[in-house]
């Protein structure tokens, strides 16, 4: 289905990350945004609110973010496409909802700004240290899809993608920026809404009697109805069999919370994007996501200059995480690289998928900044060694 | 074009950051170029001090910060006195001369001045002496074609000031043009105290 | 006190002869009425033997069929608790949400689809506790949601701990000594934070309960009713206040019906009197309208008034 024209602002602009990125929820059909105020992510809903009462849609400020994440899933049930916006402090108020969405399948973006933490930390300096909680910070077994994006470029192009992914998979997606991309301003080019590829919601056509809100076929996902369609469905957080009514015995709960995880890990080629460069032959790879990636292309150049064989791999979906990929490098390559604005986050994950077969290194940075693609070089020349 | 690291600075109402834009525009959007403009964000933002870092370049710029700007504009004395001794040797420093007092310059580094702010007051809007400073810019700095500075003037401000701002832009370019022919030195460069309030 | 609707009932409080009436064209019904408005592939339900819920649910259903709603318009949202679960027994677009954000939820459903009815069904501990701002702030906004709040005075779902609403001097879990924490007054709150429609019934005003819903069905707004209900596993076991017919007896002795009753003045103790009735009818308009409102002044012919989102 192709992009309803009233959203977008076809041309060519000189945008930051966080403008682009609300351009790309307006492209991509997004009508309703529920938010809270907190530095770096403001300027989304700002934006948002700016502009969304001329094509259609609301955008409301709530008392929290507790509310935010839980209005913005009513807003999926009543019929729109939604997300919130938050910074560190916020996403960790939201997790619960995270959880609320993933277990009830509710399709929508959650948009984090990375700042330094923990707690208030640096309100205005970038950091990239809520990687794992994107991925971990509700409670249980679940699994969502999480997204880099690193020039305000790409924030107008997978927020897109994000809120795509979030429909085809009924699933939150969580849209990783970090402080660096959402302040940055870049050109930024938006395409006619005719070359816009938006996924519609999977809404059911089934007749009322046939129709089971979370009855699935061969791919996992259910088809799904929005309240005052005359389906009379339920949904809530217990666990819940195909027809939605909670159920609360193991081996509803072990078929639920593995379709909810295997609905994303069977699809992880599917999903996963990344950006590979010189990697045939490569001794060491810098595996890097977001701002770091633009950092360490940097240091990787000035590597190759000095006759190192570096190759590049920018995670584009940090989550499900490219294992296989991870795997099949770690057989190929002597050491991983992995810089990013933490003390070591997905260089776990590189660490786990490499399983000894290549050693991997962190060049970690506490956050407030981005790396001086020195220290990134100096841990490459030590990889290659 | 080399990649050059811009630093813009001046207080809060002079379009610090308009000017960062007007030039990142015209680079990425008029001349095919690149540019990542950055701006400083919190307490340092706050209380009257404004700065905007752009980086310019032929290709894809992955750094996005200015560590050693080639190029520094400041419109506020504290602007330089914060920022004046991080440009590059051989930089160039362009000062809005009403308001900056230049005390020591390392040789090599070439200073122009300019009376922007008087120069839009004479205009009738002292809001545009960004527009000024950019036409300025343009014509010193030989980094940019007049022609896409020019559109990217036009675009970035409301209508109903574009003529205004346009006409600023001239004045601009053609106080750069007469500051050219003459080229400035530090010595010249002292002379400017004189334009500079107490 | 000159809007009040049901004025009748000043001079006979208990009502207590319709019940009857009711009661006796029920039996002979074949199918109970509020079946229909049920998941009766469902039941039994989870509620206690004497819960005040089902009946509170019973005078919802009732309610339903007099004001003649829309059922295909209508959503219900519940939050976390025993009242929570009303959300999974009626046969409705339903809702259960996490604890204490049944309002916001409530709150994003009806932004993003004016047209639907949304009702928010939910427990004292739930709305006023871990969901009290939401509470407050979707009063001052006036947001079009009909709160219906449940307060049985305890944490029920978890084992009878202290709720804001739980009375002075009575013993729960968490306050095995007596709770010495002043209670919340739940209108008073709700008036002051700017709903549009305030009552407080106990299970034991059926009629009055499905009148006010029914009232409140008509109003736009943000619409409060308080039922206050029994819990005889756990409020009144651990305070010796018998089971739930004596919970009956209690509330036929201690309520007195005052329509109109200055909210500041329906605070309620452990054995004290229960003012019930209607205590807040007034208009404002509500957040849409506001919305549509300051957006067509600003916007002009640029305003596109948010209809139905529906996405595909």
């Amino acid at each position: 289905m192709k992009a309803d024209p009233k959203g977008v602002l076809t041309g060519i602009h000189f945008m930051d990350g966080d403008h682009a990125c609300c351009e790309g929820a307006l492209a991509a059909g997004s009508r309703f945004a529920a938010g809270y105020p907190i530095t770096p992510s403001t300027e989304v809903v700002e934006r948002f609110a700016s502009r969304v009462p001329t094509v259609g849609g609301t955008f409301i400020q709530m008392e929290d973010e507790l509310a935010a994440s839980i209005a913005l899933q009513g807003g999926v049930w009543g019929g729109a496409k939604a997300f919130t916006v938050t910074s560190g402090p916020g996403f960790s108020l939201m997790m619960e909802h995270i959880g609320y969405a993933a277990m009830t399948e509710t399709p929508c973006v959650f948009v984090d700004v990375q700042r330094g933490g923990p707690s208030t930390g640096l309100p205005t300096l970038p950091a990239q240290a809520d990687m794992m909680q994107a991925k971990w910070g509700s409670h249980g077994d679940y699994e969502v899809i999480a997204l880099c994006p690193n020039s305000p470029q790409e924030c107008f192009d997978l927020t897109i993608k994000a809120f795509n992914l979030a429909e085809e998979y009924r699933v939150p997606v969580m849209f990783m920026m970090d402080e660096v991309v959402g302040h940055m301003t870049e050109k930024v080019v938006i395409p006619p809404a005719d070359e816009i590829e938006v996924v519609p919601r999977r809404h059911t056509h089934k007749s009322v009697e046939d129709y089971l809100p979370y009855g699935t076929n061969g791919d996992l996902v259910p088809e799904m109805a929005h309240a005052g369609d005359g389906y009379n469905f339920h949904v809530t957080g217990l666990t819940h069999d195909e027809r939605g009514y909670p159920n609360m015995t193991p081996p509803v709960q072990d078929k639920l919370v593995r379709r909810l995880q295997n609905k994303i890990l069977n699809a992880v080629d599917r999903i996963s994007m990344f950006e590979e460069e010189e990697i045939e032959g490569a001794d060491v790879i810098v595996v890097s996501y977001g701002i770091t990636s633009r950092v360490a292309q940097r240091a990787i150049e000035v590597a190759r200059k000095q006759g190192l064989r570096v190759g590049k791999l920018r995670l584009i979906t940090a989550w499900p995480f490219p294992e296989k990929k991870i795997r099949d490098l770690a057989a190929k390559v002597k050491a991983f690289v992995v810089p990013e604005l933490n003390l070591g986050q997905m260089v776990r994950e590189v660490e786990r998928a490499a399983a000894g077969k290549a050693k991997t290194f962190a060049v970690s940075h506490a956050g407030g900044g981005v790396h001086n693609p020195d220290d990134i070089l100096k841990v490459i020349v030590e990889a290659t060694r | 074009m080399q990649l050059t690291e811009i630093r813009i600075a001046g207080f809060g109402g002079q379009g610090v950051i308009l000017s960062a834009i007007v030039l990142g525009k015209a680079t990425s959007i008029f001349q095919g170029a690149f540019a990542t403009m950055t701006q400083n964000f919190g307490p340092e933002a706050r209380g009257g001090a404004c700065s905007a870092q752009l980086v310019l370049s032929e290709s894809p710029i992955l750094y996005p910060y200015v560590t050693k700007p080639d190029i520094l504009v400041v419109m506020s004395q504290e602007a330089y006195v914060r920022f004046g001794s991080d440009l590059k040797d051989g930089g160039i420093m362009i000062v809005e001369q009403d308001m900056v007092r230049v005390s020591e310059v390392k040789p090599g580094i070439r200073v122009y001045g300019i009376p922007a702010t008087r120069i839009a007051e004479d205009l009738g809007k002292r809001m545009v002496l960004n527009s000024v400073m950019v036409g300025f810019f343009t014509a010193v700095t030989h980094l940019l074609e007049p022609d896409a500075v020019r559109k990217a003037v036009a675009d970035s401000v409301p209508a109903s000031f574009r003529e205004l701002n346009l006409k600023a832009f001239e004045k601009g370019l053609e106080h750069g043009m007469l500051a050219l022919t003459d080229p400035p030195n530090p010595a010249e460069a002292a002379l400017l105290v004189e334009y500079a309030p107490e | 006190m000159t809007d009040c609707l049901n004025t009748d009932l000043l001079d006979d409080p208990l009502g207590d002869d319709r019940l009857n009436t009711d009661l006796l064209d029920n039996s002979i019904s074949v199918e109970n009425p509020v079946e229909r408005f049920l998941r009766s592939d469902r039941m039994p339900h989870i509620w206690c033997p004497g819960c005040g819920i089902g009946t509170t649910v019973n005078s919802f259903a009732r309610a339903l069929i007099e004001s003649k709603i829309d059922l295909g318009s209508l959503a219900l949202v519940s939050g976390i608790g025993c009242t929570g679960r009303v959300a999974g027994y009626v046969k409705l677009d339903s809702f259960h949400t996490t604890h204490g954000r049944a309002i916001p939820f409530a709150t994003g459903l009806k932004l993003a689809n004016p047209k639907l009815n949304v009702v928010v069904y939910s427990g004292d501990g739930d709305l006023s506790a871990i969901g009290g701002n939401h509470l407050i702030h979707a009063a001052r906004r006036n947001i079009d949601l009909k709160v219906i709040c449940v307060n049985n005075l305890i944490y029920a779902m978890t084992g009878g701990q202290t709720a804001p609403t739980t009375p002075d001097h009575s013993t729960t879990s968490t306050n095995p000594y007596g709770v010495f924490e002043p209670s919340f007054n739940l209108p008073h709150l709700v008036e002051a934070a700017g709903a549009v429609y305030v009552a407080r019934w106990t299970t034991f005003h059926v009629r009055q309960l499905a009148r006010s819903i029914s009232e409140a069905f008509k109003k736009k707004g943000f619409s409060f009713i308080e039922v206050i209900s029994p819990c005889p596993t756990l409020y009144q076991r651990r305070n010796k206040m018998g089971d739930a017919l004596d919970a009956m007896k209690f509330y036929k002795e201690k309520s007195k019906i005052r329509h109109g009753a200055p909210t500041s003045e329906v605070g309620m103790t452990m054995t004290g009197e229960i003012i019930v009735g209607k205590f807040v009818d007034r208009e404002r308009p509500d957040y849409q309208t506001m919305m549509k409102a300051q957006y067509t002044e600003s916007l002009g012919e640029r305003f596109v008034e948010p209809t139905e989102m529906v996405c595909s």
